[in-house]
């Protein structure tokens, strides 16, 4: 029963627990809160881990639920830095502003070849904006892969074109939205992923499958179809060279936004992250670093 | 002290109430401005944040959540109905505490881990046995809502079975019926009540499942029925009411309106989504409602 001795020893416990070390942020510990982009999960762990050897005091704590969901961070001053696999749009940036009275800051940390995966077994060896568009947008043309002229019927008897795409918080849906299929809106069926490396598992698994999804998350049981701008255009797989000279049509910028101008350890991460350490990162996950 | 239980007691009444208020209010700006009961009941154009043409018919995924609904309690009502029975009539001893106790843990595995299995075991498994294009379906769905479902169904499908008084079992006997016989003509039908409230309770538990059909079911808006044989396709992929929530929460806009009171068509995404909340309750506790009447029925009848 609570007497009034037993309530008060209670309230001593938990004074008792709140106030212990082991909640409160350590002295001298730093922290920085990291969230958005998917496609940029993997590279923000590892530069996270990477910058801990060097910095011991200072942790950056990763998530990555989707560039949507990073951004409405920022709008509410909830993180101190939010990557993002699209630009962020005008209308969102004098949110921040309107909410936060600081303008946004952004950072270009690296490109990304935003792949187009097909299962390894697969026949297609390139594709056409095009014809990607057709497969992917509403009312677009193509379903069969016959009617791209190759003949599954050995691995995907039902010669169907199964469509892996990104749930709808994700920076690389809106990229290929815009970039594909020009705004216009995605044909209904489609199975929509809640992550990156999903996608490319799912192709992996699924013969009859496309999906589109960073470069870096490439398996042995996918392979990148080539890409070509138009139609009698040569086409190119994504890759450092390709994606630097142009030659790679679906390329992107990974960004880094902050609120405001970066301070303190911040800035030391974000600087660092920017120099030759920080770029050797960004090629070892298996994206592109940054012209030198 | 009295206060203090009385407090206890109603604190979840409490607790519905203001959820009921707090979704009713989020969600009723789109009722107010842009609800359109045909577009929302019967189009499966679901478009929510398009940039040309923003649509938010609901149809896709209310289907959705009803085969994935209606495939697992296909599996699990006679699974779990013969289990029940199984516990009840025919096992005793240490071996029934065994049984029941392994169904108890059935029912303390996360759904997400239940996601996982389906994702990374069933999903192969159905295409190499189907020869379907891809693995995340209803059919993935809804074996595993079946199986989170079961323990539920069984437990109370077993209590209601225990509830018939002896006597009933006894006079059966004593007339030469046989066990089967005692089943089928005695024990069903005095424990219909409870057995059907506990099939209710599990279709509860399966419209309100989340995690675990969001990575089961492909997140495809699709609707599963046409008009070719068999009608039903188990082997689409389909979208439920709630992995939608679960996906689209966190990037919709929450956006507060102008000074004339108006939202901008950006914040009907986040408010649509309440809606959808709205929805689901309503379907929970009919079914709860439901489930609760007909329990009530056999206390009355004693």
């Amino acid at each position: 029963m609570f007497t009034r001795k037993s309530l008060i020893l209670w309230g001593l416990a938990f004074l008792a627990v709140s106030c212990s070390p082991g909640l409160s942020p350590q002295r001298g510990k730093k922290t920085i809160q990291n969230t958005g982009s998917d496609t940029m999960l993997n590279l923000a762990q590892a530069w996270s881990e990477e910058f801990h050897k060097i910095k011991p005091d200072v942790s950056v704590e990763v998530s990555g639920p989707g560039t949507a969901v990073g951004i409405e961070a920022l709008k509410q001053g909830n993180a101190d830095l939010v990557n993002a696999s699209r630009r962020l749009e005008p209308a969102e940036a004098a949110q921040v502003k309107s909410n936060t009275g600081k303008e946004p800051k952004e950072f270009i940390a690296g490109y990304d070849g935003l792949a187009v995966y097909a299962h390894k077994d697969n026949p297609l060896e390139e594709i056409v904006l095009e014809q990607l568009a057709e497969i992917y947008k509403e009312g677009g043309k193509i379903s069969k892969w016959s009617e791209l002229g190759v003949d599954l019927k050995k691995i995907c008897p039902s010669d169907e074109i199964v469509r892996f795409s990104r749930q709808s918080n994700s920076g690389t849906y809106k990229y290929f939205r815009e970039a594909v299929l020009h705004k216009g809106d995605f044909k209904r069926g489609s199975k929509d992923m809640p992550g990156s490396k999903y996608v490319v598992e799912a192709v992996g698994g699924t013969p009859c499958g496309i999906g589109y999804s960073g470069m870096a998350y490439k398996t042995d049981h996918v392979k990148f179809l080539k890409v070509a701008q138009k139609k009698g255009d040569p086409s190119f797989a994504p890759s450092n060279e390709t994606v630097l000279s142009g030659q790679y049509s679906i390329a992107r910028p990974l960004f880094l936004y902050t609120i405001g101008e970066p301070e303190g350890e911040l800035k030391d991460y974000i600087d660092w992250i920017l120099s030759p350490a920080g770029q050797g990162v960004i090629a070892k996950i298996g994206y592109i670093p940054l012209k030198k | 002290m009295v206060g203090w239980i009385y407090l206890c007691g109603v604190s979840s009444i409490i607790f519905v109430f203001s959820i009921f208020f707090f979704v009713f209010r989020e969600g009723a700006p789109f009722l107010r401005d842009r609800f359109d009961f045909k577009e929302f009941f019967f189009s499966p154009e679901w478009y929510p944040n398009s940039d040309l043409n923003k649509r938010y018919g609901a149809l896709a995924l209310i289907l959705g959540t009803a085969s994935v609904t209606l495939f697992a309690m296909l599996i699990a009502v006679p699974f779990g109905l013969g289990a029940a029975i199984f516990i009840s009539e025919f096992c005793a001893g240490k071996f029934k505490e065994a049984l029941k106790i392994t169904i108890e843990i059935l029912a303390a595995i996360p759904s997400v881990v239940w996601g996982f299995i389906g994702l990374m075991v069933m999903s192969p498994l159905i295409i190499w046995a189907t020869g379907a294009p891809v693995g995340l379906n209803v059919l993935n769905g809804g074996i595993v809502v079946a199986l989170m479902s079961l323990p539920v169904i069984v437990s109370i499908s077993e209590d209601a079975l225990k509830a018939v008084p002896d006597t009933f079992r006894e006079a059966a006997l004593a007339l030469g019926a046989t066990r089967w016989q005692v089943i089928y003509k005695v024990l069903l039908p005095a424990a219909k009540n409870g057995l059907l409230a506990a099939a209710l309770l599990g279709v509860g538990r399966a419209v309100g499942e989340t995690m675990a059909v969001y990575m089961t079911t492909g997140h495809s808006v699709n609707i599963p029925f046409d008009s070719r044989f068999p009608l039903f396709h188990p082997l689409q992929s389909v979208r439920t009411l709630t992995a939608t929530i679960a996906a689209e929460l966190g990037e919709a806009p929450h956006l507060h309106p102008d000074p004339s009171g108006n939202y901008p068509p950006e914040a009907h995404h986040y408010q649509v989504l309440f809606v959808i909340g709205i929805l689901l309750f309503a379907i929970t506790f009919a079914i709860n409602l439901t489930a609760d009447l007909v329990v009530k029925g056999i206390r009355r009848k004693g």
